[in-house]
C-alpha cells in the first residue's frame, strides 16, 4: 500500500494557556496517520485530548506546534483561500450531544444545507432541497423529515441529521467525537452501521474518537491510544487487541465487558495509574513492535512491559 | 443463573445484520404553546398584562376624548378637588389633572419605549461584539463599559444638562448612555454561552464566516431572551425618568410627565394631596404591572432562569 495518507498528522501539539504561569498542554506532539477510505480509532480516557485533538485538526483551534497534512496541503498554519476552502467542504465533524449539534431554532432542511448555502454549491432552489432529500435517504430519514425541527426527532435520528450535514460536502475525511457516546446501545450500533454503510459507499475516511476500545474495535482498522495528551500506543486493530504492550492499552482492553456472562464473571479489570505507575511520558520515544504498532516508552520500560506477558 | 446453559453462538457478533427496534421520538409540545400556557398559569403576569394593556389604552385614548388639552390654564378653577368635570381636580393653574395624569403616562411610556428600544439596539450590539470575538477586543470592551457604569449616571446627566437644555430628548439621551450596560451584560453572557455550542462550532467547521454565524446561529438563540430582559428595564426606565423630574431635572412645563407631576403636586401635598397621590398611584400600578408581567415571561421562557 504506497498510497498517499488523507491526512497525516505529525508532532502536533496544543496548549491552553491558562494565565502567566500555567499551561495546560492538551495534546502534546502526537503523529499518525490515515489512508483514503480507512478509519483510525483514536481512544483515551476522557480529559486526555481526543476532543483536542480532532478539534486542532479540523482547526477548530490554532495549533500550538506540529504540522497537519491534508490530502498532501499543510493546513496547520496560515492557510491560502483554496486550502481553507479544501479544508471547510472535505474535512468534516460529527459532533458528540446529540441535543447540542443541530440548531434548535433551524429545519432540518436548512441545517443539512447549511454547507451548501456557505459555499453557493447549487444553482437552483430545486436543486438544493433534492440534494437534501437525497441525503436524507443516504442516512435512513425521508423527506418528509426535511420540515422538522431538531426537538421532534430522537437521539439517533438527530445523529443521522448530524451525518447528514457531514456527508452533503462530500467530504474525504469525517472527524466523529464520540458520535455515539451519548445513545443507547442498540442506536448506536445502527448508528455505526450507518458511518460502516457510507464509507463503503463513498470510500470516506474516518477519525473516529471514543473512550473505550469495544465500538472501536469494530469499525477501526488502526487504532491510537491517547493519554494525558501522548500516544501511548498505536497499530492496527489486529495489533492492538492481540499483542498490547503498554499497561495504559491493556487496561482499556480489561475494561471491556464481555456480553457472556459466564466469562464477564471472570474479568479482571487491570487498574492503571501514572501518577504512582513511575512512567514518565516525556522521556520516552516511539518504539517500533512490528508493522505499524508503535509503543511510547524508554527503552527499560519496553523490556519491562515485554517481559511481564 | 448459575444452572443456565448457554450455546456455543449465544454471544456472537450480529454484525450489520441485525435489526433492532425503532427508535421513537418523545412526543414534544411545540415551545410556543408550551410558554403561553405556563405564562397563563401564572396569575400575577396574567394581572400584569392586562393592566399594561388598560393603562396604555387609557393613556392614548384619555387624552383624545377629553374635552380639556393639558395646557389650557383657566385661573378660575385653581386647585380644585375632584369632581364630575375634573375627574382627577385641577392643578395650581387650573389645568385638568385628568388629561395631564394620562398624558403624562403618555409620556413616561414613551420614554421607557425609547430606553428599551436603545438599551436592545446599542446594549445588545456592544455585548455581541464584546462576546463573541472575545480576546483582547472583550476585556478593552469590558474594561470601557465598567468605567462607564462606575460613573453615577445623575453626573452624567447633570453635566448633560450644561451643555443641553432639559427635555424629552436629553431625558431619552441620559437614559441611552447609562441603560445599555446591563443588557449588553446579559447578552454578552448568553453569547459566551451559546457561541461554545456544537452546533455553533458545526457551522465553523462548514466555512461559516461571522456574519453567518452571528445572524444565523447566535442571535436566533439568543433573542427571545433578550427581548424577555429588555422588559425588566421598562420600570427602570420609567422610574428614572420620575426620578429625574422630582429632582427638578425632568421635562420642562407646560408638558407633563408622571415625575413632573408629583414634583408639583409635592409642593402642595398637605393642601391638595390628591395632586400627588394619583400620579402616584399610576406610577406604581404601571411600574408593578411590568414587573410582575416581566417576570411571568422570564419564568414561562425558561423555568430554570428564575435564579437569575
Ligand atoms: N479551550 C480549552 N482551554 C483550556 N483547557 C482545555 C480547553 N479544551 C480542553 N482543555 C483541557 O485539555 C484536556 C483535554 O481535553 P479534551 O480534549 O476535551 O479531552 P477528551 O475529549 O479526551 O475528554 C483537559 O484537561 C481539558 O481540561
Ligand atoms: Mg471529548
Amino acid at each position: 500500500m504506497n498510497q498517499q495518507p488523507i491526512l497525516e498528522v505529525k508532532n502536533l501539539k496544543q496548549h491552553f494557556k491558562i494565565n502567566r504561569k500555567f499551561t495546560v498542554k492538551a495534546v502534546d506532539g502526537i503523529s499518525f496517520q490515515i489512508m483514503p477510505g480507512q478509519t483510525y480509532g483514536l481512544v483515551g480516557e476522557s480529559g486526555s485530548g481526543k476532543s483536542t485533538t480532532g478539534r486542532s485538526i479540523i482547526r477548530l483551534y490554532n495549533p500550538t506546534d506540529g504540522e497537519v497534512i491534508f490530502n498532501g496541503k499543510d493546513i496547520s498554519g496560515k492557510m491560502t483561500k483554496d486550502e481553507l476552502k479544501l479544508l471547510r467542504t472535505k474535512m468534516q465533524m460529527i459532533f458528540q450531544d446529540p441535543m447540542a449539534c443541530l440548531n434548535p431554532r433551524k429545519k432540518v432542511i436548512d441545517i443539512i444545507a447549511e454547507g451548501i448555502d456557505i459555499h453557493h454549491e447549487f444553482k437552483t432552489q430545486e436543486e438544493r432541497n433534492q440534494k437534501v432529500y437525497d441525503i436524507l435517504e443516504l442516512v435512513g430519514l425521508s423527506k418528509e423529515h426535511a420540515t422538522r425541527y431538531p426537538h421532534q426527532f430522537s437521539g439517533g435520528q438527530r445523529q443521522r441529521i448530524g451525518i447528514a450535514r457531514t456527508l452533503i460536502m462530500n467530504p474525504d475525511l469525517i472527524i466523529a467525537d464520540e458520535a455515539i457516546s451519548a445513545l443507547d446501545v442498540s442506536i448506536q450500533a445502527q448508528v455505526v452501521n450507518l458511518m460502516k454503510k457510507i464509507q463503503k459507499e463513498t470510500n470516506t475516511a474516518f477519525l473516529f474518537i471514543a473512550h473505550d476500545l469495544s465500538m472501536v474495535k469494530y469499525i477501526s482498522d488502526h487504532i491510537g491510544v491517547l493519554h494525558l495528551g501522548h500516544l501511548v500506543e498505536t497499530g492496527t486493530t489486529e495489533e492492538i487487541f492481540n499483542n498490547p504492550i503498554h499497561p495504559y492499552t491493556k487496561s482499556l482492553l480489561s475494561a471491556i465487558p464481555s456480553p457472556n456472562p459466564k466469562v464477564e464473571k471472570t474479568r479482571v479489570s487491570l487498574s492503571y495509574d501514572y501518577a504512582t505507575s513511575g512512567i514518565d511520558y516525556e522521556l520516552g520515544s516511539q518504539h517500533h513492535i512490528s508493522g505499524s504498532h508503535y509503543v511510547l516508552a524508554t527503552e527499560k520500560e519496553l523490556e519491562e512491559w515485554k517481559n511481564t506477558e | 443463573m448459575d444452572n443456565f446453559e448457554f450455546l456455543e453462538d449465544d454471544f456472537a457478533f450480529v454484525g450489520e445484520n441485525h435489526e433492532s427496534k425503532k427508535e421513537i421520538a418523545p412526543p414534544v409540545t411545540p415551545f410556543f404553546k408550551d410558554f403561553m400556557r405556563r405564562l397563563g398559569k401564572n396569575k400575577g403576569a396574567c394581572i400584569g398584562g392586562i393592566l399594561i394593556v388598560i393603562i396604555i389604552l387609557i393613556a392614548i385614548i384619555a387624552p383624545m376624548v377629553s374635552s380639556y388639552d393639558y395646557a389650557e390654564m383657566n385661573t378660575a378653577i385653581q386647585s380644585t378637588s375632584p369632581n364630575a368635570q375634573h375627574l382627577f381636580g385641577t392643578d395650581r393653574y387650573g389645568r385638568d389633572l385628568f388629561t395631564r395624569v394620562w398624558q403624562g403616562t403618555r409620556i413616561s411610556l414613551f420614554v421607557a419605549a425609547s430606553a428599551v428600544i436603545i438599551d436592545i439596539i446599542f446594549g445588545m450590539t456592544y455585548g455581541l461584539i464584546s462576546g463573541y470575538f472575545g480576546g483582547k477586543v472583550d476585556t478593552v470592551m469590558q474594561r470601557v463599559q465598567e468605567i462607564i457604569n462606575s460613573i453615577p449616571s445623575l453626573v452624567i446627566l447633570t453635566l448633560l444638562l450644561v451643555i443641553m437644555k432639559a427635555s424629552l430628548f436629553t431625558i431619552i439621551i441620559a437614559l441611552m448612555l447609562t441603560g445599555w450596560i446591563g443588557m449588553s451584560r446579559i447578552t454578552r453572557a448568553q453569547v459566551l454561552k451559546v457561541k461554545e455550542e456544537e452546533y455553533v462550532l458545526a457551522s465553523k467547521t462548514l466555512g461559516a464566516g461571522h456574519f453567518f454565524i452571528i445572524f444565523k446561529n447566535i442571535l436566533p438563540n439568543i433573542f427571545g431572551q433578550l427581548i424577555i430582559m429588555s422588559m425588566f428595564s421598562i420600570p427602570n426606565a420609567i422610574f428614572y425618568e420620575a426620578f429625574l423630574a422630582f429632582l427638578g431635572l425632568g421635562i420642562p412645563t407646560p408638558q407633563a410627565s408622571l415625575g413632573s407631576l408629583i414634583n408639583d403636586g409635592f409642593k402642595s401635598i398637605l393642601i391638595t394631596p390628591y395632586m400627588v397621590i394619583i400620579p402616584v398611584i399610576v406610577l406604581a400600578i404601571l411600574m408593578l404591572s411590568f414587573n410582575l408581567f416581566a417576570d411571568g415571561l422570564r419564568d414561562a421562557f425558561d423555568p430554570t432562569m428564575k435564579e437569575m
